[in-house]
């Protein structure tokens, strides 16, 4: 009897590799993530401000981002600047700065477009009652902005979770490197072997983000609701 | 004046290259009540935001407590916690509770004991029978609810004078006399100096000491209230207040 082709992920270590290699993808996106929000987010209020220079410069590193392809941006950043800079990083890296000046570029829209969606009336009572300009986008603007943005911001996060399958093109040991290294070492003895890698991969995947979109499309539906119900 | 709130002298202001303020002058006294009236589109709202640095102008002084003030934002910010004003539309901020909605001001501007501005918070929505509402969210309240608590959140700053623009212009009929009460106890108990934008004639009849009469940017009429709406000076004034009903 033929191997069956399910057997090639529990052959020697090659499941914990699998899941190390996720975990390895997951900590990429999760720290890209985090600063790239928290940078975004400074970025965005940024952008709302009256500095004509501030805002054209912030509005370049967004468009920037968002036309140059991300696979172009990983090479960029792993095989060209390194050379002129004489800079030398890991793979992972390369791969945690590029996503997260990613993420900050969107999310920097994604903010400045909440907060301008903002009604004028909430700045103008804000300032009514003496609040200073932080106070303003501490206490009223930035809370009101956020709860606009949220099913935006997520739906960024799972676009950057998905995007990060294209690490293995910078050498990362991520989960579709390390699937791809098992298909090829168990070709002989699994010739379906690919079919169970990759479908792995999938159901990982989708574990990660299915639950992400499916709350992000929750949340717009409540707003909108309520945004109706008012 | 030795009590005098506020001067304004030879204001004028634009959109742009839009001419809506023409040579504004008045003052007021401590404890003087003024109806700014006048027809839509006249300046009124322009004018009193003015007063609180919401617009700038382009000439002109304004000086709050013999104080000649120098428009900045720092000023401006300071200048607020003592010139509290509230707007046709009720504004306050739904991601907080009434409670916080009030206490924003004092604890945070004006960095004042929490305690004890809860203990006077619970008084004055105890005046605005709001008091149950204190953890209610605003989307809870209906808009004279709302407006009523935006003008205690105005009065927590303890300020010194208070604009109105128009606040019971979106508010259903039976909404209206609560919050007309609420400025009519502030006018006679604690005797607060207030400038009153409204449409509502007997209103402004009643709480008037003086009517500032606009009309296209211009004051046409500066005068005591029960003379201006028994006999007004100039024809614009006459027919304003035909064309009120009054
Ligand atoms: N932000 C603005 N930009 C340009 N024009 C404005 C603006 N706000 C008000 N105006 C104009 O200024 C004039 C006075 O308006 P406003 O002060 O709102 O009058 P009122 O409150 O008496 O109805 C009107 O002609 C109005 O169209
Ligand atoms: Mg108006």
């Amino acid at each position: 009897m033929a191997h069956s082709g399910i057997n090639v992920l529990f052959e020697g270590t090659n499941f914990t590799r699998l899941l190390l290699g996720m975990w390895t993808t997951f900590k990429i996106a999760a720290i890209a993530i985090v600063i790239g929000l928290i940078i975004g987010i400074i970025l965005g209020i940024l952008r709302t401000f009256h500095n004509k220079l501030l805002r054209f410069v912030l509005r370049i590193y967004l468009e920037f981002f968002r036309i140059v392809p991300t696979v172009v941006l990983l090479f960029l950043f792993y095989y060209i600047l390194p050379r002129q800079l004489n800079l030398h990083m890991p793979g992972t890296q390369v791969a945690m700065l590029v996503f997260a000046l990613w993420v900050a570029a969107e999310m920097s829209d994604i903010v400045r477009g909440a907060l301008i969606s903002v009604p004028i009336h909430q700045r103008e009572s804000g300032l009514a009652i003496g609040l200073t300009r932080y106070q303003l986008y501490r206490y009223v603007l930035v809370p009101q902005a956020v709860s606009l943005e949220l099913p935006a911001t997520i739906n960024l996060i799972t676009r950057v979770i998905k995007t990060t399958s294209l690490l293995m093109l910078i050498s990362v040991m991520d989960v579709v490197n390390i699937g791809q290294q098992i298909v090829e070492a168990n070709n002989q003895k699994y010739p379906t072997g690919v079919f169970w890698i990759y479908g792995l991969i999938f159901l990982l995947y989708f574990l990660i983000d299915y639950p992400l979109s499916w709350w992000a499309g929750r949340l717009e539906k409540k707003r909108l609701e309520q945004a109706n119900g008012e | 004046m030795a009590n005098e709130v506020l001067k304004v002298e030879h204001l004028e202001k634009y959109y742009q290259k839009k001419h809506v303020l023409h040579d504004i002058n008045f003052s007021i006294s401590k404890g003087e009540v003024i109806t700014l009236l006048g027809p839509s589109g006249s300046g009124k709202s322009t004018l009193i935001r003015c007063l609180n640095g919401l617009e700038d102008f382009r000439n002109g002084e304004i000086t709050f407590e013999n104080k000649k003030v120098v428009p900045s934002e720092k000023n401006w910010q300071q200048l607020r916690q003592k010139i509290g004003m509230v707007f046709q539309s009720y504004d306050l901020f739904p991601n907080l509770t009434v409670l916080d909605n009030i206490m924003l001001g004092p604890t945070k501007v004006q960095k004042r004991n929490v305690d004890e501005v809860k203990k006077e918070v619970d008084e004055l929505l105890k005046k605005v029978d709001l008091l149950d509402y204190k953890d209610a969210y605003p989307r809870q309240l209906s808009g004279g609810q709302k407006q009523r608590i935006a003008i205690v959140r105005a009065l927590a700053l303890h300020p010194e004078f208070m604009l109105f623009d128009e606040v019971t212009a979106s508010l259903d009929p039976e909404m209206v006399r609560g919050v007309l009460n609420i400025i009519q106890d502030l006018a006679d108990q604690d005797d607060m100096t207030m400038i009153i934008v409204t449409h509502e004639m007997n209103f402004a009849q009643q709480i008037a000491d003086r009517v500032l009469f606009l009309k296209d940017g211009s004051i046409l009429e500066d005068t005591p209230g029960k003379k201006f709406f028994k006999d007004p000076t100039t024809d614009q004034a006459k027919e304003f207040l035909q064309s009120m009903d009054f």
